[in-house]
C-alpha cells in the first residue's frame, strides 16, 4: 500500500489547559496571558515549514487536539483550517475535529461556523463523584447541557469516557452495575461515536504519585478486563460497532478517520509543542518530535522554520512494528501485506501462539484480534511483530 | 643487586577502606615513583573492577627507591595484599614473602574483622609489624582509643604507632623511615648459592605471557639464565628479569638474595606455575625446596550457562582466557534439561564468584545464567562408599544415602553495639551456634560457628543491611559435620526446574521454599494460561503459589504520538524475548534465576 493510500492528517497540538487533570500525561501547560499568540504564530509558521517537506498533499483529516484547543478563539481555529486548506486542499468531505471541553459549551457553536464538523467532548464521566476523582471542572449537568448545545451544529459528535477507577475511593467507577448505568447514560445523549478509556495511571501523571503513595490502587486487571467484556456488550447492544480496542462508531460514516492515519501508519503533521509526526519523503520514514515546552518551540520554529527539532529515520524493522502495534488494535484486522511488502513476516512461533490461545485469528488477508485478544493487544502485537 | 641489608619487604595489612590503596599511592608518590601526572588514583589497583569496588583482587608488588634520613639508599618492596576473605590465599602467600607488615587502622572506625584474621596471619610467620593509624584528620578520628584497641584486641604494642593521613600526606615520611628503620632487612641469603627462589604469583599479560613474580632467597636470577619449577619439574630459559616500577615493568641484569621481582620464560598458562612452587637452577638445583603453599580449594559452586546457546563457545574461550590469570576458579562442563550446555564452576567464596561473573559478562560481553549457589557436600552412601556433591542436580536417590556432612566455618563479625541484636539473631536464624562475644569499647566481637550453605546465599547482604554496613566479618572453614539436609525443587507449571534446586536444611525448607515461589511469582510473566509455581522435597509438595492467566495487557488510548512508545515498548519486549527460557510450555525470564535466589527475608 503505497504512503498516500494511507492517508494524510494533520494534528495540531494546543498545549494549554485551565488545569492540568491528575490522570493527564499530556504535554500539556496551566495556560498564561501573553503566551497563546506567539504560539498561534509559531503553529502557523510550522504548518509551512510541513508544506515544503511534504509536498503536494491531499489532508484528509485535520485534528485540533490537547491540552484544551477549545481555549483557543474561533477566529484562531478559523485561521489555522484556511491555511491547511490554502497550504495543502483538503481531500472532498474532510474530518476537521476539535477536542472541547464541556466547560466552553457556550462557545462550542462559533467553532462549527469557523469551520469544525466533528467535535470531540471531553465528559469523562457522567457521574458527579467520578468527575471529581478526575480531577474536572465540570459536572454531569454541565457535559449533557454542552452536548445538547452541540448536537445541532457538528456534523459528528464523539464523547470521551473515562472507566475503571480504583475500588476503594467513591467515584472511582469499579462496578459493573454503575459503569454500564453511565454507559448507557451517554448514549442516551445521542452522540456519533465513542472514545472509551479504561483510566490509566501514567507514570508522570499526579495519579502516578498518589498511587506510589498508596492513596489508592488501580483496578486489578481481571476486574478491569470484566469491565472491558461489560463495555462491549453494552456498546454492541446498541449498536455501536467497537472498531477498535477503545473506539466505536454508530456507523462506518463515523469511524474517526484521523485516528485511523495512526492506526493504519499513514503520515501525518505534527505540529505544536511535543507533537509527534510521521514523515515519508524519497523513500525514507521519518519520525519526527517537537520540542515540548511552547518556548522551546517557539525557538525552534523561528529559527529553522519547523517545529519537529527531531527527525529520526524509522528502519524497516521500526516500521513494521509500528504497524503492527497501531494495525493490529482494529477490528478490521492487520493485512499480512503490511509486514511482508517490507520484506519481512510476522513472527512464526509468537502466531502460533497466539492463535492457540485464541487471542487471534486469521483473516482472508491477514490476522485479527478476537475479543478476549484485544484485552492483551500489546502482547500479542509482541508475539507477531517480527 | 641491591645489599641485603638495604632491602625491606613488606605488606600492608588493612579492612577494605582504612586506606591501604591511598596510603599505597602516597608512598609511591613520595618516593617519586610516579611523576603527579602519571598518578592515577589507586596505582595498583589495575582492574576497573578493582578500582570500582575499591578492593584488591590480586596481589600486586612495586618496587620503590627511598634514601632515608641516615643518608642511605634503600629498595623498598611494597606487596599489596586483598583484603577480602575470598582472598586470604593471597595473603598467604604475600606475607611469606616479606618480612615484616604495616597494620593500617583507620582511626576513626578500629580494627575490623579482616583486618584481625590477616595480622594473626602476618603473626604467625614472624612479621616485624607497625601500627599505623590513618585518617588522623577526620573529625571523628579517636587515636587513643583505637590505640588500645589494638593493644587490647591484637595484643600489639601500640605505644609509637605512626598517626597519619594518607589522603593528605601528613606523616607519610614517618611511615617510610619505620619501614626502613623497625622492619628488618631480609635474614639470610647468600648470593653464590645455587639459586632458590619462591613462585610468590603468576599473572597473564596480553602482550608478554605469563608473568612469575618471584622472592629470591639464595642465588640470583638472571636473564638467559636455565631454571627448573621443582614442584612441576618443568624447565625453562628465562626470557627477561625485572623489577616492578609503578606503573611498568623494569629489566634488571639480575635479582639477588633478598629481591622481590619477576621473569618471563614462554610460559603459556598462568596454571602451569604451582604457586608457592621452589625455583631453582637446571644445573645446579638447591639442595631443599622451601616450604609451600597449602593448595587452595573452590568451597562454592554455581552452574554459569550462556543466555544464548550459541554463546556457549564464547564462554569456554572467555573462561579460558581468565583461567591464564586466575588458576583459583576451575570448571568443568555441565549439561542441564533447562539450560542447556554450560559450565559448573568452583570459586573461593562468594565475592570471588561475583566477580568471575561480572568479568565474563563486562570482558567478554556474554550473557549469562547462574544457578543457586552450592556448597561441597559430603554424602555417605549406604553401601558404605561416599561422594562429594558440587551441584544438587547430581544428588543420588535419598534413600541411597545414609548420612549427608556440610562444611561448616567460623565467622568473626565485628559491630557497633547498636546492631548486635539484629546480627545474633540472623546469626540464630541460620543454624549458627555462639562460641565467643566479647566487648572492645562500643564495639562487640562475636565469634559464631555457623554451616557454609547458610552463609553462601545472602548473609553477607543480609549482615550489611543490618548494620547498615558498619559490621565486619571474616571467616575460616572448620570442617563437615552432620546435617539435616534436603533437596528442595522448584516445580513451575509442574515441570522441575533443575537450575533452582538447592540443598537445605530440613527445618528452613518450608520457608525457603515459599518465599522462593512468591519471588517467582512476581518474576514470571503472566501466560494465556494459569501456572501453579511450587516447592517440593521429594514428592511432597511445601510450599504453593499460582499465578493467574494473563487477561489485560493493553492501553486503552492509541494516539499519534504513542507510534513511537508503542514501538519502542515492542522492542523491548522482542529483546526481553531473547532472554526468556523455555520450561514446557513457560517462558521464565534469565533475570528470575539470580532474583530468585536473593532472599529478602524471613
Amino acid at each position: 500500500m503505497t504512503p498516500e493510500a494511507r492517508g494524510f492528517g494533520i494534528y495540531i497540538h494546543w498545549p494549554y489547559c485551565s488545569r492540568i487533570c491528575p490522570y493527564c500525561d499530556f504535554n500539556v501547560f496551566v495556560a498564561r496571558r501573553g503566551e497563546q499568540e506567539p504560539l498561534i504564530d509559531a503553529v502557523r509558521a510550522d504548518l509551512r515549514g510541513w508544506r515544503e517537506r511534504t509536498g503536494p498533499r491531499a489532508v484528509r483529516s485535520l485534528f485540533l487536539g490537547g491540552g484544551t484547543p477549545s481555549l483557543l478563539h474561533a477566529h484562531q481555529v478559523r485561521a489555522l483550517i484556511e491555511d491547511v486548506d490554502r497550504l495543502w486542499g483538503f481531500e472532498p468531505e474532510p474530518e476537521i475535529t476539535l477536542e472541547a471541553n464541556p466547560d466552553e459549551r457556550g462557545r462550542l457553536a462559533d467553532f462549527a461556523s469557523a469551520g469544525v464538523g466533528r467535535l470531540s467532548l471531553g465528559v469523562q464521566a457522567l457521574d458527579d463523584e467520578r468527575l471529581s476523582f478526575l480531577g474536572r471542572t465540570h459536572s454531569a449537568h454541565d457535559a449533557r447541557a454542552a452536548f445538547d448545545l452541540a448536537r445541532s451544529a457538528f456534523r459528528s459528535i464523539s464523547v470521551d469516557l473515562i472507566y475503571g477507577g480504583p475500588v476503594s475511593v467513591r467515584g472511582g467507577g469499579a462496578s459493573a452495575e454503575a459503569w454500564t448505568r453511565e454507559l448507557r447514560d451517554a448514549i442516551r445523549l445521542g452522540p456519533d461515536h465513542l472514545s472509551l478509556y479504561q483510566l490509566t495511571v501514567e507514570p508522570g501523571a499526579a495519579f502516578a504519585r498518589e498511587v506510589r503513595k498508596g492513596k489508592w490502587r488501580p483496578l486489578d486487571d481481571d476486574a478491569a478486563a470484566d469491565l472491558y467484556d461489560v463495555t462491549e456488550d453494552v456498546c454492541s447492544a446498541a449498536g455501536f460497532a467497537g472498531y477498535e480496542i477503545s473506539n466505536h462508531a454508530r456507523s462506518p460514516s463515523h469511524i474517526s478517520r484521523h485516528n485511523r492515519v495512526y492506526w493504519r501508519s499513514g503520515d501525518w503533521a505534527g505540529v505544536g509543542p511535543g507533537a509527534h509526526g510521521r514523515l515519508t519523503s524519497e523513500g525514507v520514514r521519518r519520525a519526527t518530535e517537537a520540542p515540548d515546552r511552547p518556548a522551546d518551540y517557539v525557538a525552534a520554529v523561528n529559527t529553522t522554520g519547523w517545529g519537529a527539532a527531531v527527525a529520526e529515520p524509522l528502519t524497516t524493522l521500526d516500521i513494521a512494528r509500528e504497524r503492527v502495534a497501531m494495525g493490529l488494535r482494529l477490528l478490521e484486522g492487520l493485512p499480512a501485506t503490511d509486514v511482508e511488502e517490507l520484506g519481512l513476516s510476522f513472527d512464526t512461533a509468537g502466531l502460533k501462539r497466539s492463535l492457540d490461545a485464541g487471542w487471534l485469528t486469521e483473516t482472508p488477508v491477514g490476522v485479527r484480534l478476537t475479543r478476549s485478544g484485544r484485552l492483551v493487544a500489546d502482547h500479542v502485537a509482541g508475539l507477531i511483530s517480527p | 643487586m641491591t645489599p641485603r641489608d638495604k632491602i625491606r619487604n613488606f605488606s600492608i595489612i588493612a579492612h577494605i577502606d582504612h586506606g591501604k590503596s591511598t596510603l599505597a599511592d602516597r608512598l609511591i608518590q613520595m618516593t617519586g615513583g610516579l611523576t603527579a601526572r602519571e598518578m592515577k588514583e589507586q596505582v595498583l589497583d589495575s582492574m576497573d573492577i578493582e578500582r570500582e569496588r575499591g578492593i584488591t583482587i590480586k596481589a600486586q608488588t612495586v618496587r620503590l627507591d627511598y634514601v632515608a634520613r641516615d643518608g642511605q639508599p634503600y629498595v623498598l618492596n611494597l606487596m599489596d595484599t586483598p583484603g577480602h576473605v575470598d582472598f586470604a590465599y593471597e595473603v598467604s602467600r604475600c606475607l611469606a614473602a616479606c618480612e615484616g607488615s604495616l597494620l593500617v587502622v583507620d582511626s576513626s572506625q578500629g580494627v575490623e574483622a579482616q583486618t584481625l584474621a590477616n595480622v594473626y596471619k602476618a603473626i604467625d610467620v614472624d612479621h616485624e609489624i607497625v601500627p599505623v593509624l590513618n585518617k588522623i584528620d577526620l573529625p571523628a578520628a579517636d587515636v587513643e582509643r583505637v590505640r588500645q584497641q589494638i593493644e587490647d584486641v591484637i595484643g600489639l604494642d601500640a605505644s609509637d604507632a605512626v598517626q597519619i593521613s594518607a589522603k593528605t600526606g601528613l606523616g607519610v615520611e614517618e611511615v617510610l623511615e619505620a619501614i626502613v628503620t623497625r622492619l628488618p632487612p631480609p635474614k639470610t641469603g647468600d648470593p653464590a648459592a645455587p639459586l632458590q627462589a619462591l613462585l610468590v604469583d603468576a599473572y597473564y599479560d596480553l602482550y608478554l605471557g605469563v608473568v612469575v613474580i618471584v622472592r629470591i632467597v639464595d642465588g640470583v636470577l638472571k636473564k638467559r639464565q636455565k631454571i627448573k619449577m621443582m614442584r612441576t619439574g618443568a624447565a625453562y630459559e628465562l626470557d627477561r628479569v625485572g623489577v616492578f616500577r609503578p606503573g611498568k615493568l623494569a629489566d634488571v641484569d639480575q635479582l639477588g638474595p633478598g629481591e622481590v621481582g619477576f621473569f618471563t620464560a614462554s610460559i603459556k598458562a598462568v596454571a602451569d606455575c604451582s604457586v608457592g612452587d621452589t625455583i631453582t637452577e637446571e644445573r645446579r638445583p638447591t639442595a631443599a625446596a622451601l616450604p609451600g603453599f597449602r593448595e587452595v580449594q573452590p568451597v562454592v559452586f554455581c552452574g554459569l550457562f550462556p543466555s544464548d546457546a550459541a554463546e556457549f563457545e564464547d564462554l569456554r574461550a572467555a573462561m579460558g582466557k581468565l583461567r591464564l590469570n586466575d588458576a583459583s576458579f576451575t570448571w568443568e562442563m555441565e549439561t542441564s534439561a533447562a539450560l542447556g550446555f554450560g559450565f559448573r564452576c568452583g570459586f573461593l567464596g562468594l565475592l570471588h564468584l561475583e566477580i568471575i561473573q561480572e568479568r565474563l559478562s563486562r570482558e567478554f560481553d556474554l550473557d549469562l545464567i547462574a544457578t543457586a549457589p552450592s556448597v561441597v557436600y559430603e554424602l555417605r552412601l549406604t553401601d558404605g562408599s561416599s561422594l562429594e556433591l558440587h551441584n544438587p542436580a547430581d544428588m543420588p536417590d535419598p534413600v541411597k544415602i545414609s548420612e549427608i556432612h556440610e562444611p561448616w566455618i567460623e565467622a568473626t563479625i565485628f559491630t557497633p553495639d547498636e546492631y548486635l541484636g539484629g546480627i545474633l539473631k540472623l546469626c540464630q536464624d541460620r543454624r549458627g551456634v555462639q562460641k565467643e562475644l566479647s566487648y572492645v569499647g562500643a564495639r562487640a566481637m562475636v565469634k559464631y560457628e555457623l554451616p557454609l550453605n547458610e552463609v553462601v546465599f545472602d548473609f553477607y547482604d543480609r549482615l550489611k543491611s543490618i548494620s547498615k554496613g558498619y559490621a565486619s566479618f571474616d571467616y575460616h572453614l572448620i570442617g563437615r559435620r552432620l546435617g539435616d539436609l534436603v533437596k528442595m525443587q522448584l516445580l513451575v507449571n509442574d515441570e522441575p526446574i533443575d537450575a533452582l534446586s538447592m540443598m537445605v536444611h530440613r527445618a528452613r525448607a518450608e520457608q525457603r521454599g515459599r518465599v522462593m515461589c512468591e519471588k517467582l511469582k512476581e518474576l514470571i510473566p503472566r501466560h494465556q494460561f494459569k501456572i501453579p509455581i511450587q516447592a517440593a522435597i521429594g514428592g511432597r509438595i511445601i510450599a504453593r503459589e499460582t499465578l493467574s492467566a494473563l487477561r489485560k495487557d493493553v492501553t486503552a488510548k492509541c494516539y499519534g504520538g504513542d507510534a513511537s512508545r508503542k514501538r519502542k515498548l515492542l522492542d523491548k519486549q522482542k529483546e526481553g524475548k531473547k532472554r526468556m527460557r523455555q520450561f514446557g510450555r513457560v517462558e521464565i525470564p534469565q533475570e528470575a534465576f539470580v532474583a530468585a535466589l536473593k532472599m529478602d527475608e524471613d
